[in-house]
């Protein structure tokens, strides 16, 4: 078999990827922006033996979710703003416990209800700090229907290798965009699944450190009666409050993430070699990047893309490197000023940083930025 | 003294995490009858360890989960039926049992718990009633009855109470129960009979906090509170439950609803498993 062309919406093909990357559990509330992923999921599931279920609220979308989880099944949720609030705390409970899941988040304008049909990126933060405590997660952040396609299987694979939860973050454009998409033939798809345990361990700790910090799985049932809490736990799963087994318990949840980030890193970048100006963008926003920089290369004028597909953990190394020769660093989001502060924080003064900011509802046009990039590369 | 029997057979131990042991239970609170109790009928009806999952949410209720030697979810603070639901619908197999509290399912949790008896899947859940936030320091709860005395409500409280068991029954829960933690082999049999039920089952354990609402309330020592659920409670059950107000009132244990409506988990399965016959033939 051979790859396929399909005409799809963005919404329709993280839908299918899900299924395509083993999900066998959707629980979710209806949103705008999101909605055709449950729709798709509520057709979908039931035909490969699976469950989906809209619940009561998304607190309840993301619990049952974790639910799912910790019984065996790959399991997802889809929401946007307002709904992505509400589920923080479960978030946090499945970065503490270790659960997979995987947590569509499409971005619509805020704050509250906002625009709930326009498009903004304004959850850069809330998906990197949205729940209390310090804790880890993954966040992609597809800029194409063919990317979240991608990317959404790529969500999967990490949830499941590194048992963390993991935010796909696009916005209502994607979401509703139609493109053509290239799907890949069955069977082709590398699918990862959770480590797990065969429950005749002898001794078995359900949150033993591992070479890669990333604990055995156990499934109930198997075997292994295991408890799991999202009190601070040693590594037979037990509540403790020891300064040591605390600060170590939260420094391998933590490390897990920042000592296998050459699994987890991806960056896009474009022309990045020899650019005087560096622009910053992810999602929607890189889009019109990209061809600005296009318009900028056929003027003569060398600007140049850094796209993080991986969004967190930032690309802190990728993107000091495609800046070391910089003059200016253009952040162009549609937000205040969110992706700015960590942009500056790698960069520090070794380049001016700029933003191009757009908080009504409207994408960033091409011109737009190609215009400011004009302006810093005027100002130097 | 066919209960009594039956007691010699089984040994609460053999279910317990003993290395957890003390426990963390203040002295004279109801919560450890509610869990031998459950433990007994989990002995009674023969059920695998490895296939019983109890799911908790938070408070003192939440922290009865982890002494039992089985699959084991300490969750947030009044989720445990949501959490269960995704566990019951990816996990058919297994038995389902959530435990939480007044406050926990009542009030914070209240939303899930009327979806989860109107959704009818097969799991049971008990809410252990000491009509108080205990772990907090003893605030008042939505079942806290009126006057009495609590650390949010010093002048007496005010505020009138839910009857957990009758907003259950009206929002479809198949199976509705209620015991004192006084009586263990009824509580024992009404939790037998919870889960043995198709369908969502929902028991009420009236539970004593001794250590804070009967110390601010003056109801004197644990033996005089749970002595006292006695006269509280009158042992109707189905059909003739009388109509009245809370504790300290008069009120029904016993089984008090059961109806035969189709259990959630099997009716998808069986609709989902149609539509692949359909696309494939």
């Amino acid at each position: 078999m051979s790859s396929s062309l399909h005409s799809l919406q963005g919404n329709k093909a993280c839908a299918l990827a899900a299924i395509a990357a083993g999900c066998r559990f959707f629980a979710g509330y209806p949103i705008t922006p999101s909605s055709e992923i449950a729709e798709q999921m509520s057709r979908d599931l039931p035909r490969v033996d699976g469950v989906f279920v809209q619940m009561e609220d998304e607190i309840a979308s993301l619990a049952a979710v974790i639910g799912a989880s910790l019984g065996g099944s790959k399991a997802m949720t889809a929401t946007s703003g307002p709904g992505f609030s509400l589920m923080q705390e479960n978030l946090g409970f499945a970065a503490m416990t270790e659960v997979p899941c995987v947590i569509i988040n499409v971005m619509r304008g805020g704050p509250s209800t906002g625009m709930p049909t326009k498009p903004a990126q304004g959850d850069i933060m809330q998906a990197r700090w949205g729940t209390h405590g310090d804790h880890p997660i993954i966040v992609v952040a597809p800029a194409s229907v063919q990317e979240v396609y991608a990317e959404t299987i790529r969500a999967f694979n990490l949830s499941e290798r590194f048992r963390v939860p993991v935010v796909v973050l696009y916005d209502q454009i994607i979401a509703h965009l139609i493109e053509t998409v290239e799907l890949p033939p069955k069977g082709s798809i590398h699918t990862v699944e959770r480590k797990w345990a065969s429950g005749t361990e002898e001794g078995f700790k359900p949150y033993a450190e591992t070479d890669d910090l990333v604990p055995v799985m156990a499934r109930p049932g198997d075997g292994h009666r295991l408890h799991v809490t999202g009190l601070t736990h040693t590594e037979d799963g037990f509540p403790t409050q020891k300064p040591d087994l605390a600060a170590h318990a939260l420094n391998r949840i933590l490390d897990k993430i920042e000592r296998n980030r050459a699994e987890i890193d991806k960056v896009e970048q474009i022309e990045t070699k020899d650019a005087g100006t560096v622009i910053v963008a992810v999602g929607i926003a890189a889009r019109a990047a990209r061809r600005a920089v296009q318009m900028l290369r056929s003027e003569g004028i060398r600007a140049g893309l850094v796209r993080p597909v991986t969004l967190w953990p930032f690309p802190d190394e990728a993107l000091r490197a495609a800046t070391a020769n910089a003059r200016a660093v253009l952040v162009p989001e549609m937000n205040a000023g969110q992706l700015i502060h960590e942009v500056q924080r790698v960069v520090g003064g070794s380049a001016k940083v700029a933003g191009l900011n757009r908080v009504d509802g409207e994408p960033i046009p091409p011109a737009a930025i190609a215009q400011k990039v004009r302006e810093l590369v005027a100002d130097e | 003294m066919n209960e009594i029997a039956r007691v010699s057979d089984f040994d609460v131990k053999d279910y317990l995490r003993l290395n957890l042991m003390p426990h963390f239970m203040c002295p004279g609170c109801g919560h450890g009858i509610a869990l031998r109790s459950l433990l007994w009928a989990v002995h009674e009806l023969g059920i695998d360890r490895n296939k019983l999952a109890v799911v908790c949410g938070i408070g003192c209720s939440g922290r009865t989960g982890a002494y039992i030697d089985a699959n084991t979810f300490h969750t947030t603070h009044g989720r445990p039926l949501a959490f269960a639901t995704g566990l019951k619908l990816a996990r058919p197999d297994l038995t389902v049992v959530v435990i939480t509290g007044d406050g926990d399912c009542l009030a914070i949790g209240g939303n899930h718990l009327i979806h989860a008896c109107r959704r009818n899947l097969d799991i049971t859940c008990l809410m252990l009633n000491n009509e108080i936030y205990g772990m907090t320091g003893g605030q008042v709860s939505p079942t806290t009855s009126a006057t009495r005395v609590t650390s949010t409500t010093p002048a007496g409280n005010t505020e009138p109470t839910f009857d957990a068991c009758k907003l259950a029954d009206a929002a479809g829960a198949s199976f509705v129960g209620r015991e004192v933690t006084r009586q263990a082999p009824a509580l024992k049999n009404l939790i037998r009979a919870a889960i043995e039920h198709d369908g969502f089952s929902f028991v009420e354990v009236m539970s004593d906090c001794t250590e804070i609402y009967g110390r601010k309330n003056e109801l004197g020592e644990s033996a005089e509170m749970i002595l006292s659920q006695k006269s509280d409670m009158v042992p109707d059950g189905l059909g003739n439950a009388p109509d009245q107000p809370f504790r300290p009132n008069r009120m029904a244990t016993g089984i008090l609803a059961r109806h035969a409506r189709p259990e959630y988990g099997r009716t998808y399965r069986e609709r989902s498993a149609e539509l692949r016959a359909g696309t494939e033939g």
